[in-house]
């Protein structure tokens, strides 16, 4: 009888929106993301398409600044409001999982099986209590941009393979005035941008040690192989003197400007230096070190605001599958420059020997992503830390030592809870 | 309705309309102002990330707050922003009106010019003032140290230098009002005290010191208390231009007000941030209370 019942409303319910769908009813749906010019073009590109290919539903596209992106969406949806899906970071998924933003991806529209197929591996940081809670259109890695006028100067025919041929150029690249001040920089460090990945993730693999625990619940790197390499990138400031950490205000700003040697970051920069006018510019992949090499891989998901509910879940789903699909990860490639999420679409020999996406697309496949609690403080671990030993000349395994606590504490209270 | 109004005299008449006008500025203050202030007491005993449910945890977050060392470090940033910030504006601020008022050529030209700062959007004048500590070859403070042979300073990128680097544009933003009080304090002393003094053969400085500050001594207590308020509660300055994430270096700029904006909007932790700002509230509150008790006295 029951079973009746639901049956017989389930088909009253889907004949009535069947035959609302193409005369009255239209679903609009909300989309939210930061804004950033390309990821705002690239999205209205893809509700272009979208609506057309599905007559009836309607994706309603608002962005903000990034400063303001994670209040925004956390107040509007504890509020009931804002967007159905939603662009997040992949290391705040916790964050918001917690507070109840997203809900889990149902096992129909976004069967496991085909995710865990079709998807880089690293995704799998998605799934956590055995759901899916997120997908993304892009991942990005890390490689090296290397200014190759400044190199030819300097006499250096190609990028450095190793981390000691890292050192030996940027010391060659390096200008000094008369009394010792930089006039450009061979390496530019940044521990604001992404040398903190890069620390994390690829320098203390390289050095034979792992940043956290393998469950990911205790801090890992106050061990030999995270004190050497935390004096890897203090001592491009400290010691070799060929850099200074927020020379020229960012390290992207001094390598636009040509006064960088070389800078890391990812592939999302690449529309931002091919603008500059006069900076003749090459990506490679990151240097290796006794024969290894790794990545750091990250990227933002799309996922669905606990907020959307039938029909707009089901339109939600559409959405999401097509801003998963092989068409927009290409489409995305093209207009933002962030790297297709799929091998499929990703390791096709016209990307991977792409002379710009190429070394990024490579490094993908020795790439590890953080499984972040929260990315801002341990962000933090590496900026005061660097501070320390730079600024303050500690020693760099008693500096790890005094951040490792903070962050353990991060930690702890979340899995307390 | 029209008899009730009809029956009434012209004063309650008066009264009511008058009531009806400041309803509005009432409500105002009393759903945006003090509703949210009371609010606070009662989410800084909660354990709340602004979704989930709220855990009552009663003085837990005051507890974690005063054992965290990074506290005691914040509010002592925060005390000196106020110790230096206060006297070092003050001064600077009543010598340029002292001379600014024996000036009548460019009067108002240089006194619009203090002024002008003081109505600049915080954000975009600590932007520039983030550039002009910048090291060779971009800082303009670095270019010019070097002109003069003096070693580059790392400023902003100092954990001792960065706090008064920021403190800078802050006092430099807060002179014009100033001095447009001192003028008028000046001013407002009665001009036959002078001309007594000068009659009697008192010297400049002497006139300055029995005379003139002695008067000036409300305006004081008033500039006193509005600025130790204001960089108590300093924020836009430090969060545009600390390096190494806001309130850095190793937060040695971090003020009490940063620490709660982390609290609250990075980390999401409103019951501590509610915590902080009831600490806030008290110091605030004691600096006001003192300067009412001055001012009474004064009377």
């Amino acid at each position: 009888m029951k079973k009746w019942l639901k049956s017989a409303f389930a088909l009253a319910i889907g004949g009535t929106s069947l035959l609302w769908s193409g005369m009255v009813q239209a679903v609009e749906i909300e989309y939210w993301q930061y804004t950033y010019a390309s990821r705002v073009e690239a999205i209205d590109k893809l509700i272009q398409n979208f609506e057309a290919a599905n007559p009836g539903v309607t994706v309603k596209h608002t962005h903000f600044p990034y400063a303001d992106y994670r209040k925004k969406v956390a107040i509007a949806v504890s509020a009931g409001d804002g967007p159905d899906v939603v662009q997040l970071y992949y290391g705040w998924l916790n964050d918001y999982r917690e507070g109840g933003l997203i809900q889990p991806l149902s096992s129909s529209a976004f069967p496991h099986a085909t995710i865990e197929k079709d998807f880089f591996p690293m995704v799998g940081t998605m799934k956590v209590d055995g759901e899916y809670w997120g997908l993304p259109t892009a991942v990005r890695s890390l490689a090296l941009f290397w200014n190759k006028d400044m190199f030819a100067e300097a006499g250096l025919s190609g990028p450095p393979e190793t981390l000691d041929e890292m050192v030996d150029y940027a010391r060659k690249l390096t200008k000094k005035d008369a009394d010792g001040n930089y006039l450009s920089v061979g390496f530019a460090v940044d521990t604001d941008g992404q040398d903190h990945h890069w620390w994390r993730e690829v320098l203390i693999r390289l050095y034979g040690g792992q940043p956290y625990s393998d469950d990911g619940k205790t801090v890992a790197y106050t061990s030999d192989a995270g004190a050497k390499a935390l004096k890897f990138v203090t001592d491009f400031e400290a010691v070799h003197k060929v850099g200074a950490n927020g020379f020229m205000n960012r390290g992207q700003d001094a390598f636009a400007a040509g006064k960088a040697g070389m800078v890391l970051d990812g592939s999302f920069r690449i529309s931002k230096f091919v603008k500059q006018e006069g900076l003749n510019f090459a990506i490679s992949e990151l240097p290796g070190h006794n024969g290894n090499r790794y990545n750091f891989s990250s990227y933002w998901v799309n996922g669905i605001s606990s907020k959307a509910e039938g029909e707009k879940k089901a339109a939600a789903e559409k959405f999401l599958q097509y801003l998963t699909s092989d068409e927009a990860m290409q489409l995305w490639l093209d207009t933002v420059g962030e790297l297709p999420a799929k091998p499929a679409v990703a390791l096709v020999d016209a990307n991977k020997t792409h002379p710009l996406y190429g070394p990024f697309i490579r490094g993908l496949s020795y790439a590890n992503a953080t499984a972040f609690v929260s990315e801002k403080p341990q962000r933090q671990s590496l900026i005061d830390a660097y501070d320390m030993v730079v600024l303050q000349g500690a020693d760099p395994a008693a500096a790890l030592k005094k951040v490792a606590k903070a962050e353990q504490e991060v930690f702890d209270e979340f899995f307390d809870n | 309705m029209t008899d009730f109004w009809n029956r009434l005299t012209i004063g309650q008449k008066l009264a009511i309309t008058a009531w009806l006008f400041l309803a509005i500025p009432l409500v105002f203050y009393i759903t945006i102002r003090f509703y949210p202030t009371f609010e606070a007491f009662y989410v800084s005993t909660l354990k709340w990330n602004l979704l989930g449910a709220k855990k009552a945890i009663g003085f837990k977050n005051y507890i974690k707050i005063f054992a965290d060392e990074d506290f005691w470090l914040v509010l002592w940033n925060t005390i000196k922003y106020a110790l230096v910030g206060v006297p070092v504006s003050m001064l600077i601020a009543f010598v340029i009106a002292y001379w600014l008022n024996e000036i009548h050529f460019g009067h108002d030209m240089i006194r619009a010019m203090y002024f002008i700062p003081f109505l600049t959007t915080a954000v975009a004048m600590a932007w520039v003032w983030r550039w002009f500590y910048q090291p060779l070859p971009i800082g303009y403070f670095n270019i010019m140290l070097s002109w003069m042979g003096i070693p580059q300073q790392p400023f902003l990128k100092s954990v001792t230098q960065a706090l008064y680097a920021i403190m800078a544009p802050a006092v430099w933003a807060g002179l014009g009002f100033q001095i447009v009080i001192f003028i008028a304090g000046i001013r407002a002393i009665p001009r036959s005290y002078f001309e007594a003094a000068e009659i009697d053969g008192a010297g400049r400085w002497q006139i300055l010191r029995e005379i003139t500050l002695p008067a000036l001594k409300p305006t004081m207590i008033f500039l006193t208390v509005v600025s130790t308020i204001g960089f108590l509660r300093i924020f836009d300055q430090v969060y545009t231009m600390s390096a190494d994430s806001a309130g850095g270096p190793l937060n040695s700029t971090k003020p009490l007000v940063l620490m709660i904006y982390e609290f609250a909007f990075d980390e999401f932790k409103l019951g501590r941030a509610s915590a902080l700002t009831v600490i806030l509230f008290m110091i605030l509150l004691v600096v006001s209370l003192v300067q009412l008790w001055l001012m009474r006295k004064h009377k």
